[in-house]
């Protein structure tokens, strides 16, 4: 197999897990403003949820064929548990402070969660490898790929391309983009805001535990697992643009094919080649390469 | 009763109030000591809660005399009873240094034990020095700590990194003679630096031909592999090293097994052995591994080893694995060298002076085997080191490792008053290895 093609199937690979964590991320800020940090720490909860589902650890390990269909089921069950608890408890007290005291918040947020992990799971890692095996090995030349890594290359182009249509085709995806523009005016159009924004953040939360929960077969499922996960996302949406999902698709694309070819061409770089293409995105476009420049209000 | 019998039995009963007076006069007397491992963050899984449970383990059986041969003498530590504190390692080396204070200045503890994380052993070692109280580190690999500097209260109770890389070059030698090339996976900080760098410049030296490349070195808490198997898969060395551990550690045995990286290279490890009881059937087949000594699956066949690792799983249904073993060596340190101390000064409660003395070029017996306190004019461990390869076992119905080989301590450790670098790249002068 060719190196560049190698370094393509490598990069497609990891970006797609950037995009799969870092479109919720997205979204969220794009809509409600809100930088959440504790994106990460819920990306956490859902690999939980599913382990717990499908690796054997609450009941019996399920046959093959329900083993996916279990894994989104426990994204959804953290969003729905999650996302309405948080935003209808704890963000609503911040709305209308600045972005900082909001940023604060979650970041408290994401101490807390990742401290309810140990306290409801334990500090043991967790496996739910049993799915990695569900689309077989492929041969390709010197290299063997799991079909697992290309499903998810699938789910996360899905996933965006779903994203992409509702916000362009549908009334609901209008209004939204709306109000990512302006929640103000809505608001006086008579949009419900509120609920826009509760519906909003619990969608952020499943894309995140949606994340967790299809990335849990790959790695060992552990507390901090969100740590790294949170601050590569950050650059991709950073490099993207905050709030747009092109933006966090072209990002990721960008990071994970030259986090790739850095290690296959110069491994000594690989530590800070991510940090170096945001610099790099952020002196020619300081609001990202899908940023659009905020309108003044009179 | 003739008067011969009742003068032994007047002797026998004045011998045995003399023994147990140090104790009666002690009665309300402890001796306190803080532990110290992270019980939260990357390493709480890994190493700090299994070290804990090690510790405690250790602690109530020798309050309750059920540690076996050299310990079965006296309870505690000479008989007093073991008080401990739990501390957290976690936040960083800011956050020790001030809950070092505490644990001395408002627990007022008699000794410090743990720590794993090397920026905080090197944090905390001047401060133990200032507040004059015997600190004796568990885990932390760095050879910096005594070799760019000398303390009196501060010991370390485990071999530092250089053993587990110079062990695992001798193992390539011993086993594998025919290796051309060895690549390495290794985290982009100082316990992979150093572990690379020990790793080959000993397997330069004792297989020069070997050719050295591709040199890789993920960031930590990476947790995603994929380009670094694939630079591996293509690169095709005999040989990978790494030093991985914890979560990121089982990332790469999750990915990298069914890429088959396992069945293309021989893939080693200088401390993998601590993911294998949890992974079970989900680690490769063929993984080799050391683990810090000789631990766990690893260890010598001896009755204290036994009865540890015995005890822990029936404690903790798991295994004991390194973290556990590498703890209690610092209890055991501290017990033995009290003891001496004690036997010395009428058996009274030992200062921190009398225990730093004796800790000093102390020999003693752990689960792990003999321990010397060989280097830095006695303030670090010797141990001797074992690797092994997994294999799965029909009748346990998990993975064991197996074909273990052996090292003294004294062909994996350099000898007293040279660096680990200078010893290895002078040629290992002074190793004894049979």
């Amino acid at each position: 197999m060719d190196i560049a093609l190698t370094i393509l199937v490598d990069g497609l690979i990891y970006g797609a897990w950037l995009f799969l964590v870092a479109i919720g991320l997205t979204l969220v800020f794009g809509i409600m403003k809100i930088l959440n940090v504790a994106h990460g720490a819920l990306y956490a909860v859902g690999a939980y949820a599913g382990a717990s589902l499908v690796g054997g650890y609450l009941f019996a390990t399920p046959p093959a064929a329900l083993q996916l269909p279990l894994l989104i089921v426990a994204a959804l069950g953290v969003a729905l548990l999650l996302g309405p608890l948080l935003e209808g408890v704890l963000l609503r007290l911040f709305y209308g402070r600045d972005e900082v005291v909001i940023l604060l918040a979650t970041f408290a947020l994401s101490l807390i969660i990742e401290d309810l992990i140990k306290q409801v799971w334990g500090v043991y890692s967790y496996y739910v490898s049993e799915p990695y095996a569900l689309f077989g090995v492929i041969e390709a030349g010197p290299l063997f790929y799991v079909g697992y890594d290309a499903f998810l290359i699938v789910v996360a182009a899905l996933v965006g391309l779903g994203a992409s249509a509702f916000l362009r085709l549908t009334r609901q995806g209008k209004i939204v983009v709306a109000m990512i523009h302006d929640s103000e005016i809505c608001r006086a159009m008579g949009v419900n805001v509120s609920r826009a924004y509760l519906w909003t953040f619990t969608v952020g939360v499943f894309l995140a535990a949606l994340a967790g929960a299809l990335i849990a077969p790959t790695l060992a499922v552990t507390p901090t697992m969100g740590v790294n996960a949170i601050i590569l996302s950050f650059a991709v949406v950073v490099i993207g643009g905050l709030g747009s999902v092109e933006g966090a698709a072209l990002g990721a694309l960008i990071v994970g094919c030259t986090r790739a070819a850095t290690v296959h061409l110069w491994p000594e770089g690989e530590l800070f080649i991510v940090y170096a293409v945001m610099a790099a995105v952020l002196a020619v476009r300081p609001r990202g390469l899908f940023g659009m420049p905020e309108g003044r209000k009179i | 009763m003739t008067d011969q019998r009742l003068s032994l039995s007047l002797a026998a009963a004045i011998a045995a109030s003399l023994s147990l007076a140090p104790v009666a006069g002690h009665a309300q007397e402890t001796f306190k000591i803080g532990l110290v491992n992270f019980l939260s963050g990357p390493a709480a899984d890994a190493f700090g809660v299994p070290s804990m449970n090690g510790g405690v383990l250790m602690v109530e059986a020798l309050n309750a005399g059920q540690v076996p041969a050299p310990y079965d003498g006296q309870t505690g530590i000479g008989g007093l009873p073991i008080e401990f504190v739990q501390i957290d390692e976690s936040g960083g080396a800011q956050v020790q240094i001030q809950r070092y204070r505490d644990l001395v200045e408002r627990e007022e503890v008699d000794a410090v034990l743990g720590y794993d994380g090397s920026g905080d052993c090197l944090a905390i070692a001047p401060v133990a020095d200032e507040l004059q109280t015997v600190t004796i580190f568990s885990g932390c690999g760095t050879t910096r700590l005594f070799e760019e500097a000398s303390y009196d209260y501060v010991f370390r109770a485990g071999a530092h990194t250089t053993m587990d890389n110079v062990a695992l070059a001798h193992y390539i030698k011993r086993t594998m003679p025919e290796t051309k090339t060895v690549a390495g996976l290794n985290q982009n900080y100082s316990w992979g630096q150093d572990s690379w760098r020990d790793f080959t410049a000993a397997l330069t030296l004792l297989m020069p031909e070997v050719e050295i490349g591709p040199e890789l070195f993920p960031e930590p808490g990476a947790g995603q592999y994929g380009s670094q198997i694939s630079v591996l898969m293509r690169a095709k060395p005999d040989v990978v090293h790494s030093s991985l551990w914890g979560g990121d550690l089982e990332a790469f045995l999750l990915q990298a097994g069914p890429r088959q990286l396992f069945a293309r290279s021989h893939v080693v490890f200088n401390m993998a052995e601590h993911v294998l009881p949890r992974m079970g059937e989900k680690a490769p087949v063929g993984l080799i591994t050391g683990g810090r000594g000789a631990v766990g699956e690893l260890r010598p066949r001896t009755e204290l080893a036994d009865w540890f690792y015995e005890a822990y799983a029936e404690a903790y249904g798991i295994p004991a694995v390194q973290g556990p073993f590498r703890f209690v060596q610092t209890i055991l340190a501290l017990k033995t060298a009290a003891e001496i101390a004690m036997a010395e000064n009428g058996g009274t409660k030992p200062t921190d002076e009398e225990i730093a003395a004796a800790l000093a070029g102390l020999v003693f017996e752990t689960p792990s085997g003999t321990v010397e306190m060989a280097l830095a004019d006695g303030h670090q461990a010797i141990q001797g080191a074992a690797i092994g390869i997994a294999a799965w076992n029909d009748e346990l119905g998990r993975l064991e490792l197996t074909e273990v080989e052996h090292f003294a301590a004294r062909c994996v450790n350099p000898p007293a008053g040279v660096t680990s670098l200078e010893w290895i790249e002078g040629g290992m002068v002074g190793a004894e290895c049979e």
